[in-house]
């Protein structure tokens, strides 16, 4: 039993400040329940999960139960071509997608950021940006890489088209309280080395499904340092680790990021609510299921060369052997087979052919700063087809008004408008059969970017590190550029 | 939602670890507004090939013999949240997966649509594997057990996952109704706590 002074994680606690009630029954021998009916705070909705959803409400009667609580915005079948406002009516089934969203927003009265709107964006870039994600609350989204928000220390997780449903009609959902596994991050990054190589390694080391239904906490000096872009690509690729939630306690950092932000708290109740927000913490002595380790301090960029996030190398490595049990050596071939690459070959001899950056792991600014560092004064290579899609139209306007845009431009890099593409290649940013990409998005999977196409995942730097060399490349080995 | 009480059935086996949501629901088919019909997309790029021949499969092979059970491995539905992954595979015809493990949200998402997921350990997986293979399983949420020919299983499930599934209930209706009045005291408390959370959103 937990008492209340019992030390508590940040986990617990935000489970805790959000119990209805606790359902009853087993869920072990001699164990309390662990399941309860827990309160939604903000649900965030986009055009491609939602459909059902609002049917749903419509066909039983229902209606939305506090609609400020809810956000909309299409993001995922969105054109990410500069004139998409002109082709939307004649986008096929992307249009209609699109209509469809609106035309149900409209009719049940939802907060909704349109597309041509300055604020529209990836749900997961566009939260955080307008300050609808908060440290402490509950946030729900259509969507697996709502772990994202986790960074704010809000508990954050996806859900399906009938628990949106049932979030629009109640903001309540039962669920089961998670198992909790701390991330002890110990070391400092360096140069060029960034919060995505510590989410390829650590998944690469303790394997995809080491924290499958967690709550996974990331702590410790590195973490402290990292931006709140670099904390939430941290957090958005728990879910790569099976985790349902990913987490970091909220600090100045955090704080300094929300206030002002227009859906954040103003004035007094700004402080009001920050004050809370710095109780955010796990105890001291708090338990937790599991905890892992990774020191940073020597580790390399990283990047996947198979089909799974697990499938991940140092730059400077090699495509690994075959392991030695019977089942993984046999995943391990068909992986190689359908990456067309071989064991032992350095990965730096992979050859690319289209670049994407941008995603809801990748696509914020600080991100496309990092590339267009790398991006300045070189340009994409002979054959290579490469893409800056930003993570929302204010990171596209920010980046412009830096004059980033001009510098992807003149590298040869397309420059896009701001949504999901090619990492859910639901629109026309897709790959080819057989074509290889490196991509600053969060997942390698058979078919992912498009039907045979093959993902190499890694940092915004090393992708344009890629897309100017024309394969996979240490970016800290770039020849200087003659200033 | 239709209840799920017990089945019997022939068994589709897909013994591959990470068949993750794009692959059970190409993502390109995300487009598609209906929640019917979907069962043609299940698997669909190891079904037909790029110019849509079809492409010899245990998947189609299971169809023809009436497949209501699909035994698979590790980390089943990993990946995306997108409910189709549950639509499909229950317009195909199947409404119980048997695993060594789940995506959380696909597991989450069977619960909704009175599809019965469970998890045993490697060697139950793979014993039922071999039992189901040729013949039919049964399976009895009632009694928690799985049944192949002589041999009888027990599994393990929650409460709270089995009498959701067993009733049928429309989840949001049972919230409201059992629910509705706790909402909202939990709503008067949070609000006096912490009132940003209710302030109007100036979007």
């Amino acid at each position: 039993m937990t008492t209340a002074s019992a030390p508590r994680t940040l986990y617990r606690k935000l489970w805790d400040s959000h119990v209805i009630e606790v359902v009853p029954g087993a869920e072990g021998e001699g164990e309390e329940s662990r399941a309860a009916l827990i309160h939604v705070d903000r649900h965030l909705l986009h055009e491609c999960s939602t459909h059902q959803s609002f049917e749903a409400l419509r066909s039983n009667g229902r209606s939305v139960h506090r609609r400020e609580t809810h956000l909309a915005v299409p993001d995922h079948a969105v054109s990410t071509a500069l004139d998409r406002l002109s082709i939307a009516q004649d986008d096929g089934a992307a249009g209609a997608q699109v209509a469809r969203l609106a035309s149900n927003v409209a009719e049940f009265d939802i907060p909704y950021v349109p597309l041509g709107d300055a604020r529209q964006g990836i749900v997961h870039v566009m939260g955080p940006e307008l300050g609808f994600t908060l440290p402490g609350i509950t946030l729900a989204c259509g969507d697996s890489h709502t772990s994202t928000h986790g960074a704010f220390g809000a508990l954050a997780f996806g859900i399906g088209a009938s628990d949106c449903e049932t979030v629009l009609a109640t903001n309540a959902i039962v669920q089961s309280r998670a198992k909790t596994v701390k991330v002890e991050l110990s070391g400092t990054l360096g140069d060029h080395v960034t919060s995505k190589d510590v989410a390829l390694a650590l998944i690469g080391r303790y394997g995809a499904g080491f924290a499958t239904g967690c709550a996974v906490e990331f702590t410790g000096e590195a973490v402290r340092a990292m931006s709140m872009a670099a904390r939430m690509t941290l957090c958005n690729m728990a879910i790569e680790a099976g985790a349902r939630i990913g987490l970091v306690a909220p600090d100045e950092t955090t704080i300094d990021y929300l206030r002002g932000r227009p859906l954040a708290p103003q004035g007094a109740m700004f402080e009001q609510a920050a004050d809370y927000w710095r109780t955010l913490a796990s105890d001291p002595g708090a338990e937790y299921d599991r905890t892992v380790s990774l020191d940073l301090d020597a580790l390399a960029p990283q990047i996947t060369w198979g089909t799974n996030p697990q499938d991940s190398a140092p730059v400077d490595g090699t495509v690994p052997g075959a392991p030695e049990d019977a089942e993984a050596a046999r995943q391990h071939a068909k992986a190689l087979a359908y990456m067309g690459i071989e064991a032992g070959m350095p990965v730096t001899d992979i050859a690319i052919d289209v670049v994407f950056i941008g995603s809801c792991t990748n696509g914020r600014i600080e991100d496309l700063r990092a590339a267009a560092a790398v991006a300045k004064g070189r340009k994409v290579a002979a054959g290579v087809r490469a893409l800056v899609v930003p993570g929302s139209m204010a990171v596209r306007a920010q980046a412009e008004e830096e004059g980033l845009d001009t510098i992807f431009t003149e590298a040869g890099f397309d420059w896009r408008m701001a949504g999901c593409s090619m990492c859910v290649a639901m629109n026309e940013d897709r790959l080819a059969e057989g074509e290889r990409s490196a991509s600053t998005s969060n997942r390698n999977f058979e078919g992912r970017q498009g039907r045979g196409g093959r993902t190499h995942l890694m940092s915004p730097a090393m992708a344009a590190a890629a897309a100017v060399t024309g394969h996979i490349a240490d970016v800290r080995m770039l020849e200087e550029i003659p200033a | 939602m239709k209840p799920f009480e017990s089945l019997t059935s022939p068994v589709l086996l897909l013994r591959e670890n990470r068949i993750d949501t794009d692959i059970i629901y190409p993502a390109r088919f995300l487009l598609i507004m209906q929640r019917e019909g979907l069962g043609q997309y299940f698997c669909a790029d190891r079904r037909v090939d790029p110019e849509g021949n079809a492409i010899a499969n245990p998947i189609d092979e299971a169809k023809e013999r009436g497949a209501g059970i699909l035994i698979a491995g590790r980390e089943f539905g990993c990946g995306s949240s997108r409910e189709q992954a549950v639509w499909t595979i229950k317009d195909f015809g199947i409404t119980c997966v048997i695993a060594e493990s789940f995506g959380e949200i696909f597991q989450a998402n069977c619960l909704r649509n009175g599809v019965l997921p469970i998890v045993f350990d490697p060697a139950t997986v793979e014993e039922l594997a071999t039992l189901g293979k040729d013949g039919e399983l049964s399976v009895d949420l009632v009694a928690r057990t799985v049944t192949a020919g002589e041999k009888v299983i027990d599994f393990e499930i929650s409460d709270n996952a089995r009498e959701r599934l067993l009733k049928g209930w429309d989840e949001t209706g049972m919230i409201q109704s059992r629910w509705g009045a706790a909402i909202s005291t939990f709503e008067d408390g949070q609000r006096a706590a912490q009132p940003w959370l209710y302030e109007p959103l100036a979007i």
